[in-house]
Parts: C-alpha cells; structure tokens; sequence
C-alpha cells in the first residue's frame, strides 16, 4: 500500500515538491567531470606553470579553450548544486539560509563566467599575434 | 510547522565507518568548491598581467600554497573515487552493507594511490617549470 496521493503519484515531485530535476543534474554534471577532471589534472602536471607564456600557450592550444570552458562550467554547477545541498541540510534558520543559497549561486556565477572570459581573452588573443 | 530533524541526523546512529566515508564525500565536495575559487584566479591571472600572475604563482607556490594543493589535491582523488562508488549505488549495485563496507575500503586505498600518483607527476618528477 502506498501512502501517496494520486495527484503526488502523477505529479512526481515528491516532499522537497522539486521533482528529480536537482537530483539527475547533480549526476549528470558528476559524470561530465570524471573525463574533464582527469583529463585537467593530467595535462596540469606536465605544464610548467610557473611561466606564464607556457600557460597562455597551452589555455589557446587546440581543442584546449572548449574543454577549459567546459570544465570550468561544469565544476561550477556540479558546486552549486553539491553547496545549495549542504546548506539545505545543515542550516536551519530559514532568512540565513535563503541569503547563503542566493550568495552562493551569485558567487558560482560570478566566478563561472570570469573564468571562462580569462580562458576566451587568451585564447583569442593568443589566436591574433599568430 | 512542527520541528522535526533535518534528514542527516547524525546524533541517533552508532557509529560506522561508512559514515565517515559519506562525511568525507561532503567535506571533500566543499574543500573542492572553494578550490573553484583558486582554478578561476589562476586562469584570470593568466589573462592578465605580469605583477598578477607572478602573485598567483607566489602565493601558489609558497609553502602554503603547496599544502592547500596537496589537500585539494587528496579532496579531488577522493570525491572522484567515492563519486563513482555513488554513481554505482545510483544504479542500483552494491548496495548490501558488505558490499558498501568493501567498497570504502577500496575507495580510500584508491584515492590514496591516485593523489600518491599525481603528487609524485608534480612536485618530484623531472617536469621542466
């Protein structure tokens, strides 16, 4: 015997009334990370990053500016959602809550876009000296 | 609304190691979200100018510095290695506490050898930097 309502059952949403959305996003992005991740930490080994030109080189170089992007969006969201979980969980005081879920997607998507317009900015200009 | 727990409540269950490893997951993912903040200044340093980028690479480099890497460093091999164990659960396998028992076992042993491996890659093998 189930306990749900009819209308819950059709509506899928269940306590949190979000659905699954939240839950497959948190998955999907877990899954995208492993070859980004790896891939990432791999190529960061091998760079000497002390210099700064050998690091601009290897930012512009090939697929490398689509993957970065890639990866720093993807760590961004799969963060986002990992955090808003923690703070849902740990924080009770629901004005204190509401203000940390709202700064920290503000900083995700803050930090997510410089990111990526750094990785851009050398790549293209890398691209116009040639 | 009445009071009620919130959903990890921790203070009812007698303590086993798997919970440690769940613990570990969480802490690892926030370790990881503020090493975010590091990856995005490295890259906008990169971008920008001289003064700015042999900051990033002194305080990066810094004894410090090469601490917090070598923690966010463990933090990465772990969430990696305890995510596939949870992406496994999600699809149903491994569930029986046996099963989840040996499988944190093998994830720590994992993680270790992993940030073990890149650690050796960074610091200690003759990379040019």
């Amino acid at each position: 015997m189930s306990l749900r309502s009819p209308l819950g059952k059709v509506l899928g949403r269940g306590s949190a009334k979000q659905g699954v959305a939240h839950w497959w996003a948190q998955r999907v992005s877990a899954v995208a990370l492993v070859p980004l991740t790896l891939w990432f930490a791999f190529q960061v080994v091998h760079l000497p990053t002390t210099d700064q030109f050998a690091v601009r080189e290897w930012i512009a170089s090939g697929f490398n500016p689509v993957l970065l992007v890639l990866l720093v969006g993807t760590i961004a969201w799969h963060s986002a959602l990992g955090v808003q979980v923690v703070l849902e969980d740990y924080v009770p005081n629901k004005a204190v809550k509401l203000t940390a879920l709202l700064a920290t997607t503000f900083i995700h998507v803050v930090v997510a876009v410089a990111a990526c317009y750094a990785v851009l900015r050398i790549a293209f200009t890398t691209l116009a000296q040639g | 609304m009445p009071q009620r727990p919130l959903s990890p409540h921790l203070g009812v269950y007698r303590f086993a190691y798997t919970m440690a490893t769940s613990i570990a997951h969480r802490a690892s993912g926030i370790v990881l979200s503020v090493g975010l903040l590091l990856l995005a200044w490295w890259l906008m340093a990169a971008a920008g100018d001289e003064a700015g980028y042999a900051l990033a690479v002194t305080v990066i480099g810094s004894g410090f510095g090469k601490w917090l890497l070598a923690g966010w460093l463990l933090a990465f091999c772990y969430h990696l290695c305890n995510g596939l164990r949870h992406l496994n659960w999600d699809l149903g396998r491994g569930l029986e506490k046996a099963e989840a028992r040996r499988s944190a076992t093998v994830v720590i042993a994992a993680s270790l050898v992993l940030a073990l491996a890149f650690a050796y890659a960074a610091f200690f093998a003759g990379v040019p930097r």
